[in-house]
């Protein structure tokens, strides 16, 4: 089943230099393990080509039901040096839950996914 | 009943909402007012600002702030704590006696000045003596940018602030100060926390955390279920309820709009988040993956749990330096088909800045309103748009390539693609970079100065 990230989680997104973080916290605390399984560091990186240029770090926060990823390369030198709008990374976080997961239909009925439009 | 310190953020930022800190000290009870007035690039330019004008230097709206809040610093006995002394706490400790003096107030205020995290006049000491000041995200040593360099200061923690407290001080006004130690400092102070006692520290650095950017703990910048969040034209400001033992409440005082629930505080929790697991300050190293959240009644969100380890021998040095010039202008192009004449207007302009000789260390287009914010992701705006922004920025050590470039925007307007407006600005402003170069310095070689007036 196609399921966007929108509609499993939320996320706020800042800077540090030129890398931005976006951390995403699932809508409910049964859907933290399908952002685990299925929002990988990999999975990230590919959504991200040709708009970052450097790598992807994934961390885990089962408290809070979140994870956060710190995209490198992601704003144009960071700070003052940028021409980008979105220097400092504010918008980010909606740009990662345009993600939209391939989730086995078995997993996202169990755990009542809403299916992609 | 046990001891409950209320800590109120009043200030996320130099330019946050002025009407806030009175609103936080009217609203109910609070023991103190924390403001955060630093950025990382603020420092530079208060560097700036005192270079021409000696009195100047540091964040001048805490005056005014201070102002509002007045009566109830000199009446009810709220405190106030802010790092609004940018590189020159002493003349903003001389501003707000000023302002007091002028009230009929001054003998109300206690100010407590904490200095020593400037280290502009010690760069060349500390570069001979074996400080290389590497940059934290490069690795290049200072000296490659030496002669740039326009402020330095080292991020300094909780205890001058402590310290400032237990003198007497009723204001305290610091410079480089973290964010975090702003709202730490009081907790330990009022709880007598000891230095080593490294989750309460921690707790209190994560509660600094969450009331740190003003209200985006409390409702504001919410993604989450955003259009529920009422009133944010009344948005209460985000308040600690501190308990002795590193537990707190998170809240906003009553009949305020916004929101305080486990939501917006895990996203003001995960925001400028690095690695979790070892949130560094210059007090202790906080866990993120240890803290819990529960609901604890309406607009009220338990935070327990939290871990912390000892701090490092080490401060971060927050270094700014001169690095070019950039501008960036724009022209907003109408529908039908207003994508494409955008495109059409960026191929022409590069054309001609081609033919002008001029090469630019960066050049950088964007479509606000088809890609400027999501790149690719986006997908095709397509040609129904009924407008779209054409925005072009340049950056080089070179000014007058800079300058050159500024004229041929507007050009445009009459010798490019049609259906273009939005051009009332004419020329954009060359801007001087003032870039941010993060550093480590032993802690050793930073002595903090405590000074209660």
């Amino acid at each position: 089943m196609r399921v966007r990230l929108l509609d499993i989680a939320h996320a706020r997104s800042g800077d540090k230099g030129d890398t931005a973080n976006v951390g995403v916290i699932a809508l409910r605390p049964e859907w933290y393990a399908v952002l685990e399984r299925h929002v990988t560091r990999d999975r990230v990186a590919q959504h991200f080509a040709g708009v970052i240029e450097g790598g992807v770090d994934r961390f885990e926060l089962p408290n809070l039901m979140a994870l956060n990823f710190l995209l490198h390369g992601a704003l144009d030198g960071g700070g003052t040096l940028s021409l980008k709008t979105d220097a400092q990374g504010k918008v980010f976080s909606t740009a990662l839950l345009r993600l939209v997961l391939d989730v086995p239909d078995v997993e996202a009925r169990a755990l009542e996914l809403p299916e992609a439009p | 009943m046990s001891k409950v310190v209320r800590v109120a953020g009043g200030q996320g930022f130099w330019g946050d909402w002025p009407e806030a800190p009175r609103r936080q000290v009217e609203g109910g009870p609070i023991d103190y007012l924390m403001l955060d007035y630093l950025a990382e690039v603020t420092m530079s330019i208060l560097q700036k600002q005192k270079e021409r004008d000696p009195a100047m230097g540091y964040a001048r709206d805490f005056v005014g702030a201070m102002e509002s809040v007045l009566s109830a610093v000199a009446e009810r006995g709220v405190k106030v704590i802010a790092n609004a002394g940018g590189v020159n706490p002493e003349a903003c400790a001389a501003a707000v006696q000023a302002m007091a003096e002028k009230a009929g107030r001054a003998g109300a205020l206690r100010i407590g000045i904490v200095t020593g995290d400037n280290l502009l006049p010690r760069i060349d000491e500390l570069l001979v003596s074996g400080h290389e000041l590497r940059n934290m995200d490069t690795g290049e040593p200072l000296s490659v940018v030496r002669d740039r360099v326009i402020a330095a200061n080292a991020y300094i923690g909780s205890t001058p602030i402590v310290e400032a407290l237990a003198k007497g001080a009723n204001v305290v006004i610091t410079g480089r100060s973290t964010d975090t130690a702003l709202t730490m400092a009081p907790l330990r102070h009022e709880f007598g926390w000891g230095a080593a006692e490294w989750d309460k520290l921690a707790a209190g650095i994560i509660a600094g955390h969450i009331i740190e950017c003003g209200a985006q703990s409390s409702g504001g910048n919410c993604l989450h279920d955003w259009r529920s969040i009422e009133h944010l034209a009344d948005i209460g400001y985000p308040i600690v309820e501190g308990n002795a033992d590193g537990t707190f409440v998170v809240t906003k005082h009553p009949g305020t709009g916004g929101r305080v629930s486990v939501p917006t505080v895990s996203e003001q929790l995960v925001y400028e988040m690095g690695d979790p697991h070892a949130y560094i300050t210059p007090d202790v190293v906080a866990d993120f993956t240890s803290i819990h959240l529960e609901p604890a009644g309406p607009d009220r969100v338990r935070v327990f749990g939290i871990k912390g380890s000892p701090a490092t021998d080490k401060l971060k040095v927050s270094i700014a330096y001169k690095s070019g010039y950039k501008a960036v202008g724009s022209l907003v192009y109408a529908w039908p088909d207003a994508l494409e004449k955008a495109q059409l207007a960026d191929r022409v302009l590069r054309e001609r800045l081609d033919r002008l000789g001029l090469k630019f260390e960066k050049v950088l287009s964007e479509f606000v309103g088809a890609s400027a914010t999501h790149g690719p992701l986006a997908g095709d705006a397509g040609r129904d748009a009924p407008e779209v922004q054409y925005r072009i920025g340049v950056r080089d050590a070179d000014k007058k390539k800079v300058e050159r470039f500024t004229r041929e925007i507007v050009p445009l307007v009459l010798n490019g693609p049609p259906s273009v407006t939005g051009f009332a600005g004419g020329r954009p402003k060359v801007e001087e970079i003032v870039a941010y170069w993060p550093a480590l310095v032993d802690k050793t070689v930073v002595q903090t100065r405590v000074e209660v007036r």
